[in-house]
């Protein structure tokens, strides 16, 4: 890291990411926080109507039980959609690493700028969603501002290993691949819209595995408050594991990124 | 007075990758207000060279001081001070092209304020001030690298960098390419430039070295290099290989050195338009005769025995 002039290095090689998101912030809105609004309407609203109080989440409706889910959800989505087409890009089309790299600032301005940008953007998009929930009557305050910070970290989570991936692509298929494989069947099987409980062993010990569902369980617990019976033993768990990965995934992505652009 | 400073100096300079020896082994001195050519073929290892100058890339072997540091130590103090057009564009397409100027600026630790007035300023100097608000995407290739020269001055470097500034641009963007890299050594900048355009080499190089092989291979003023190593003029012939054969004792009998190339014979001699008429009575019957002044292609040819085009 350095240090000269104004403000930090990291900061400066941030800040290039949020001049970029000005030409494509609709596509932004449009996913990290239209998309789930949509799925709590259509499923969250409307299948909730054929689905009664859920009694293992203290008989919170469906769409209470889902919202939660939702974000989350929508943390993984914006964080793996912000790490892995930008940064193949800023290496191969773009590339913007490489015109930062030319300048003062070194590899690791670069990587920490960029994943401090992906932070923002991910807590402005949850951030989004979560006011939505809280109008639509869904979050029970105080607790359910907790979910917030859940639902970042669960993204950071899925961000450094993103990350430490996409730096090293030369294609681009992998990145369908994270997609296809990691993400949307997370996304059905996680947690988001039935208790893992209700799935084959496999499943649950797959799911158990990525990020996501820890990162529900949190947000879940923080919206419908200490009232829904989750103890905190467990939640401390699910912390541990979103860190590990978020630790892991950056150390990975520190390594990754000094072997690719330096 | 005292000398000149060195910006750049290199002993034994070597990069070597997994698979091959990009350089190997060369010794550089490029002094304060000089404008520097490194010349060669795709593959020389110029870029390499440059990588290795602009701090972006760590020499295997060697020792390099720019700016009379270490690039393996000060990295970042070195770039601060350096402007760097690489051989591939690194514009944000999506940017406007002021947008272009003032983030890299911030790179630098510019000020918001000070950033947009450089900006201004710059493309006021590369003729695109019209331009500053459209986007890069459509802009044309030589526009494009006008940008990315301005970029590299926004910094106000003492030294830039720049990796094939012309390659591929059509012959009017080249000329306006050069007349502004023409008035910035007219200031002072200090350039160090890479191309395989033997006659960009001519117009903007004080000095300059031919690589081949990763190694150098020549080193003087263009117009030194010329007269060490070719003669002074140059007959172009187009001869059918018949004539070839038929003539081949003529043609090596009026000039000092005959190279033979694919398409065309070159011959190496004084004076060419005394030769020509030479030819012409000896009953030599050319598809194509061009008398002309020998430049630096003559010299690569001589000292690598390939011409610039086929390498």
């Amino acid at each position: 890291m350095t240090r000269t002039g104004a403000g930090t290095a990291w900061t400066r090689a941030g800040a290039y990411w949020f001049v970029s998101l000005r030409s494509r912030w609709r596509g932004f809105v449009a996913t990290s926080v239209l998309t789930p609004l949509l799925y709590l309407a259509g499923i969250g609203f409307g299948i909730g109507t054929l689905v009664g109080p859920v009694e293992r989440s203290g008989g919170a409706t469906y769409a209470e039980f889902v919202a939660p889910g939702l974000l989350v959800a929508a943390a993984m989505q914006t964080a793996v959609s912000e790490s892995t087409w930008p940064v193949m890009s800023a290496v191969r089309w773009s590339r913007q690493y490489h015109a930062q790299l030319a300048t003062p600032l070194t590899v690791t301005d670069v990587l920490l700028g960029h994943a401090a940008a992906v932070t923002v953007r991910l807590a402005v998009a949850t951030g989004g969603f979560w006011l939505a929930t809280v109008a639509l009557g869904l979050a029970r305050l105080p607790w359910a501002l907790l979910a917030l910070p859940a639902a970042v970290l669960a993204g950071l989570a899925f961000a450094g290993p993103v990350m430490a991936l996409s730096v090293r692509l030369t294609s681009d298929q992998p990145l369908t691949f994270v997609f296809r494989f990691v993400v949307v069947p997370l996304f059905l099987l996680g947690g988001v819209f039935a208790p893992v409980e209700e799935f084959p062993a496999p499943v649950q010990a797959l799911v158990a595995v990525a990020p996501l569902w820890h990162g529900v369980e949190l947000a879940r617990a923080a919206s419908l408050g200490p009232g829904a019976g989750a103890t905190p033993a467990v939640l401390w768990g699910h912390v541990a594991v979103l860190v590990g990965y978020a630790a892991a995934g950056w150390a990975a992505a520190v390594v990754a990124y000094r072997r690719r652009l330096s | 007075m005292t000398p000149p400073e060195a910006v750049v100096r290199a002993r034994e300079l070597v990069k070597r990758f997994r698979d091959r020896t990009a350089v190997a082994g060369i010794d550089l001195e490029v002094r304060a207000g000089e404008s520097f050519g490194v010349l060669g073929p795709n593959g020389a290892g110029k870029s390499s060279t440059m990588r290795m100058i602009g701090c972006v890339s760590a020499p295997t072997a060697g020792a390099l001081e720019v700016l009379g540091m270490d690039p393996r130590r000060d990295g970042p103090r070195i770039r601060a001070r350096l402007g760097v057009v690489p051989q591939r564009d690194t514009l944000d397409e999506e940017l406007t092209v002021r947008q272009n100027l003032t983030t890299y600026a911030r790179y630098f630790g510019i000020g918001r304020r000070e950033a947009r007035r450089r900006a201004g300023d710059l493309l006021e100097f590369v003729q695109l001030a019209d331009r500053a608000d459209s986007l890069v995407e459509p802009l044309s290739g030589g526009m494009k690298r006008r940008l990315t020269i301005a970029r590299a001055l926004v910094n106000e470097p003492d030294l830039l960098l720049l990796d094939e500034p012309t390659t591929g641009l059509d012959p009017q963007a080249r000329h306006a390419l050069w007349e502004r890299l023409y008035s910035l050594r007219e200031r002072g900048v200090t350039l160090i430039l890479t191309t395989h355009y033997m006659d960009e080499a001519e117009q903007l190089c004080d000095r300059i070295v031919v690589m081949d092989g990763g190694r150098i291979v020549a080193e003087g003023s263009p117009a030194a290099l010329i007269a060490r190593h070719s003669s002074r003029e140059v007959l172009e012939l187009r001869l059918p290989a018949e004539q070839r054969q038929s003539n081949g004792g003529l043609l090596h009998r009026v000039a000092h050195r005959v190279e033979e190339l694919p398409d065309r014979v070159l011959l190496y001699v004084d004076d060419a338009d005394v030769v020509a008429a030479e030819l012409r009575r000896g009953g030599v019957r050319a598809a194509g005769i061009l008398p002309r002044r020998a430049t630096l292609e003559d010299v690569f040819l001589r000292l690598t025995g390939r011409s610039l085009d086929d390498s």
